[in-house]
């Protein structure tokens, strides 16, 4: 039986309270990590749990740590990644408004590992309940020695800010992220040189997402094998599922990575509207390409989804039912994307106003031939041309929505008119 | 605290300067309720920094408003999760309730009405968020509760206080 542990809090009355994070035996693996384990042995505790980047990318956490150098001139930086963006994601609000002291023991002790006394968390600026309830926890834990100078009686330094972000989705591309702390316009760097080499400040800097943090502490307390022990061995451990769009019970599910798509969708979220079907489903977030039913059975972990063609990315699991145009979906998440293209790079500031012109003209029944070819040459000419993953995450969620349903795309431009309205 | 005393502390906790605009934008805010040039220009001379750093900011994020807005911004997140569970018939009836289109501020300068980009709260679609606040699993009900519930907050503005009160901007 697999037992939640990232969101045994978030229920409990108060439990954004530090009384309540310790009865539940919060702050223990802090004191472990201090008293028993030396940096090296996190990094190392890490790498062997196999723990993978929630954020998106998938990328290994323990790695990531290990590129940062163990002797620098500079302060080293730990930046949580809070600026939880991508249309269909909202685990980190839950676990920030309801449970904010899990984050800051895993910032603690991974601070610790790569050697940082400084960290910021990127909040984005709509979360106002999820910074009030970070900045009281952080108050709350200097008061009682868990943050602040020489913790629990150790050598480690480590104090946490809070940085409020202001509404820009690029933010939560990690060297945009970087600028907008330095207090730039977001718009992501050329890399390399990669942030824990030359990040916030060109000094040493460790990015890493809110539920990667909190995993931290639970694999300190319960070791490296258990976590290893959930889910498939190359990207395991418990996994926050966010499920909305046209399903029953839509909501924040915490399951074992790697466990079928489907049976996220129609056990754990109750499955369709009364009366209606599946017809699709995006797996991690708009950025992630869309799922056709058929395809439901698909595990979601990393590599599994890879391997369909598509991403877990942040597990933003959107359903859509068949009473939904799809030309419809696609045009929105274009819109956003557009919306949000920083405008550094051309293909992506000038396709994606493109691709949504082409995409409200076949919507509105105003396509007209040759706009399915239209579409197909400006996902090539934004694919793999711009500086950061934005325009792919768009040409890559266009594509499959135009290899999936390109019948629907047809019907609107061949009937002139959208065939769900 | 002034607003002057609240930047400054803000800006303790960066090793530059600059890095404290972005608090200091939503301080500012705060206080004015939006953020004209006068505003951004006290901003930059509190930090000690470029004035042009700060107006591009101001002008790039989203959440900074260099127009005024009304006393209760309603923002209503239009993107695929709330979409699917119909966040247009929300907005067709908000402009219809409050006799403004999509962008819009009443006369009265209480609601302005946008759509947003999504709130990362898509477990309660459709939402809005109004000032600090959530509001989810909206339907018309709920809005036109919500609606009401808002213009209670004010003092009854009587047809003498209307004829005065100022629209944003005016």
């Amino acid at each position: 039986m697999f037992e939640p542990v990232l969101l045994k809090n978030v229920n409990v009355p108060e439990g954004h309270l530090l009384s309540s994070y310790e009865a539940g035996g919060g702050y223990r693996a802090l004191g472990k990590a201090l008293r028993e384990n030396t940096p090296d042995e996190i990094i190392e505790l890490i790498k062997r749990s196999n723990l993978r980047g929630r954020g998106g990318a998938g990328f290994p956490t323990g790695m990531k740590w290990s590129f940062v150098p163990k002797r620098a001139d500079k302060p080293k930086y730990l930046c949580c990644n809070a600026d939880e963006g991508e249309p269909g994601t909202f685990k980190d609000r839950i676990i920030m408004e309801r449970d904010p002291h899990q984050l800051i023991e895993g910032m603690a002790i991974s601070a610790y590992a790569i050697g940082a006394e400084v960290a910021y968390v990127y909040v984005r600026g709509e979360y106002v309940l999820a910074i009030r309830r970070l900045e009281q926890a952080i108050e709350e834990a200097k008061a009682k020695g868990y943050l602040g100078a020489r913790i629990l009686g150790s050598d480690f330094n480590f104090v946490v800010h809070v940085h409020c972000g202001a509404g820009a989705y690029i933010c939560g591309e990690e060297t945009a992220m970087l600028d907008s702390l330095e207090g730039k316009r977001a718009q992501p760097r050329l890399k390399p040189p990669f942030p824990a080499v030359a990040g916030l400040y060109a000094s040493p800097t460790v990015i890493n997402n809110v539920e990667t943090l909190v995993c931290v502490p639970h694999i300190v307390a319960r070791g490296a094998d258990w976590f290893r022990g959930i889910g498939p061995e190359k990207s395991p451990g418990p996994k926050l599922y966010c499920v909305s769009g046209q399903v029953r019970k839509p909501g924040l599910y915490e399951l074992p990575m790697g466990i079928p798509l489907r049976e996220l969708v129609e056990d754990h979220a109750g499955g369709p509207l009364p009366e209606r079907k599946i017809k699709a489903v995006i797996p991690g977030g708009v950025s992630a390409p869309v799922i056709p039913e058929q395809g439901l059975d698909v595990g979601m972990d990393f590599d599994s989804l890879a391997a369909a063609g598509t991403m877990l990315g942040s597990a933003g699991v959107i359903v859509v039912d068949d009473t939904t145009c799809m030309v419809k979906v696609a045009t929105r998440i274009i819109e956003f994307f557009h919306h949000e293209s920083c405008g550094k790079c051309t293909p992506c500031r000038e396709g994606l106003n493109w691709v949504v012109k082409v995409l409200r003209r076949i919507e509105a029944g105003e396509g007209e031939a040759g706009d399915m070819e239209q579409l197909d040459m400006l996902c090539k000419g934004i694919f793999g041309n711009t500086f950061c993953a934005l325009g792919d995450g768009a040409a890559m969620g266009l594509r499959a929505a135009l290899a999936h349903f390109r019948e629907e795309f047809v019907a609107h431009i061949e009937e002139r008119r959208c065939p769900f309205h | 605290m002034t607003m002057r005393e609240k930047i400054e502390q803000a800006a303790g906790r960066y090793p530059d300067q600059r890095s404290a605009i972005m608090p200091a934008l939503l301080i500012a805010q705060r206080e004015h309720g939006h953020l004209p040039g006068a505003v951004l220009e006290e901003v930059a001379e509190i930090l000690g920094v470029e004035r042009i750093w700060v107006y591009e900011l101001a002008t790039f994020y989203t959440l900074f408003h260099t127009e005024p807005v009304g006393k209760f911004h309603l923002q209503l997140c239009d993107n695929v999760s709330c979409m699917l569970r119909r966040s247009e018939d929300l907005l067709t009836h908000l402009e219809e309730v409050l006799g403004i289109k999509k962008g819009g501020t009443t006369p009265d300068g209480l609601f302005t009405l946008s759509t947003v980009e999504c709130l990362g709260a898509c477990e309660m679609a459709p939402v809005m968020q109004v000032g600090d606040d959530y509001h989810g699993t909206l339907d018309i009900e709920r809005i036109d509760a919500l609606i009401a519930r808002l213009r209670a907050t004010v003092p009854d503005t009587t047809g003498a206080d209307l004829a005065a009160a100022e629209p944003p901007g005016g």
